[in-house]
């Protein structure tokens, strides 16, 4: 149980840290700079938010697997692969809404900000900073689809005990078995894991 | 009230659009019957094949619900479901004995197999024995895959390996315990080059997936199986009406009566042999 907890953090928590460490800066120079074809990469970043994880996972399966492109590494059925596809499907929601929280910010404070003799970069972190709302909002919303998903990681992770398997995938094993009442309970886990997470996430919020 | 109101606006909606055309004889609305099943029953495309008879002859709609065997059986305690078609005896005669289910019928029987990589890396290819296979694979410490979701393959497994004196899990290394389907496990055992139990009919129709995989205890058909533990018999239960007032328990015994009977047993003796060159389901009655 307790393992199955805290690989359920791991895996989620690591692919979370990823995707915004890649997707925030991404999704605030989308939003700040000129940007070559802004549009058409909008357009396509909102339509991942919208990806099905499980046609994510089925890709991460096809390129790890013996046979795929990136079988060399061995990484199906294990942890590894989880975090994969789990950054792939964090990764649209963290860079779309921070674009859009970043886009939010008072466009003249940018010009008051420049006047002062700001480097681009230096810019981009307090307009972050200025955001920051609405960016947290973005890292609580790729946690909550990641750590609730179960489509990708049942494929990618094989839900072997003791090893990949997580929250969610124990509860549809257990729902399977027809043990419903601990099913149940997992999703109870699930969602206080949530809560706790959220909670300290939120506190971001404040200076 | 209100489903009748929609079903008037559909029905002029379509009159409205459609070429007219002869009224239909009217015929009463079909019963519908919630038949819990195997994946194995579903994903070999047995039921597909043999169901519309049953569907015509009684005027009945089945609703086919695919699980493990575990949670077959308890969606028949909780009277979810009609009739329950497993393959596990002693939880399907536990259903029985603690008055959930009436009347259980033998339906058919397949048989299980032991697969493993090509390269047989515990040496059992052509053993007689699955308990002498597993233990072989034990003290190899090769991988071997489970289904470990309770299913009727996950119970005979476990049967093997008590058989053999050996209790799987932890302290043995190979072993991978991933709570999926028999399909999902066998292509997992591919991607390994793990050892797995399989029924024979989901491992004829999947054969052609698993390129790294060969059947090493067991044989190429169920004649050619040595080891008769290994036998795996399919019952049909009604779910007790008198523990859930609900179910159809009428038309849940017109269908295990209509499973049993000679004609419908000949269908799914027949069943497979085009495509696979020999049988996935034997009938119980022709033994």
């Amino acid at each position: 149980m307790l393992e199955i907890i805290s690989l359920t953090l791991f895996v989620s928590g690591v692919a979370l840290i990823i995707a915004t460490i890649i997707g925030v800066p991404l999704g605030a120079v989308l939003a700040l700079r000129q940007v070559m074809f802004k549009k058409i990469i909008t357009l396509i970043i909102y339509t991942g938010m919208g990806l099905p994880p499980v046609v994510v996972g089925l890709a991460v399966y096809i390129f790890l697997s013996r046979e795929g492109a990136l079988g060399w590494l061995g990484w199906l059925f294990t942890p590894s692969a989880m975090i994969t596809a789990q950054v792939i499907i964090a990764l649209p929601i963290v860079i779309g809404l921070t674009t859009s929280a970043v886009e939010n910010v008072n466009p003249e404070l940018r010009l008051q900000i420049r006047s002062l003799g700001a480097t681009p970069n230096q810019v981009m972190w307090t307009i972050l900073s200025e955001a920051r709302a609405g960016v947290v909002a973005a890292i609580v919303a790729a946690f909550g689809g990641i750590i609730s998903e179960v489509g990708a990681v049942m494929l990618v992770g094989g839900n072997i005990e003791g090893s990949t398997r997580v929250l969610t995938t124990a509860i549809v094993l257990e729902t399977r078995k027809g043990d419903f009442g601990l099913a149940l309970a997992l999703g109870g886990v699930l969602l206080t894991l949530t809560l706790v997470t959220n909670f300290f996430l939120l506190r971001l919020n404040k200076r | 009230m209100k489903r009748l109101f929609g079903l008037m606006i559909a029905t002029v909606l379509l009159a409205a659009c459609a070429t007219p055309a002869p009224v239909p004889a009217p015929v009463p609305p079909p019963q519908k019957l919630r038949l819990a099943t195997t994946t194995s029953t579903a994903d070999s495309g047995l039921l597909d094949f043999i169901l519309p008879d049953f569907q015509n002859k009684f005027n009945a709609k089945v609703d086919v619900i695919a699980v493990g065997t575990g949670q077959a059986i308890e969606l028949g305690v909780k009277g979810d479901v009609d009739v329950v078609l497993v393959h596990a005896r002693a939880q399907e005669d536990k259903f029985v004995a603690d008055g959930n289910g009436l009347n259980r019928l033998d339906v058919m029987y397949n048989d299980f197999v032991l697969v493993g990589a090509k390269e047989d890396p515990a040496k059992v290819k052509d053993m007689t024995a699955a308990k002498d296979a597993f233990t072989a694979i034990f003290k190899a410490s090769a991988t071997f895959v489970s289904r470990g979701d309770n299913s009727g393959t996950h119970s005979k497994e476990k049967s093997v390996w008590a058989a053999a004196q050996i209790t799987p899990g932890k302290e043995m290394s190979g072993y991978l315990s991933i709570g999926q389907g028999m399909g999902e496990t066998l292509l997992f055992a591919n991607e390994k080059k793990a050892y797995t139990l399989a029924d024979r009919g989901t491992w004829l129709s999947q054969k052609s997936k698993l390129p790294n995989l060969i059947v090493v205890v067991g044989g190429e058909t169920i004649n050619d199986n040595k080891d008769k533990t290994l036998l795996n018999p399919y019952g049909v239960i009604p779910v007790n009406p008198a523990k859930h007032p609900g179910v159809n328990f009428d038309l849940a015994t017109k269908f295990a009566n209509w499973i049993t009977s000679a004609e419908t047993q000949k269908k799914i003796g027949e069943y497979g042999k085009d495509k696979f060159g020999q049988a996935l389901f034997y009938p119980s009655t022709s033994k």
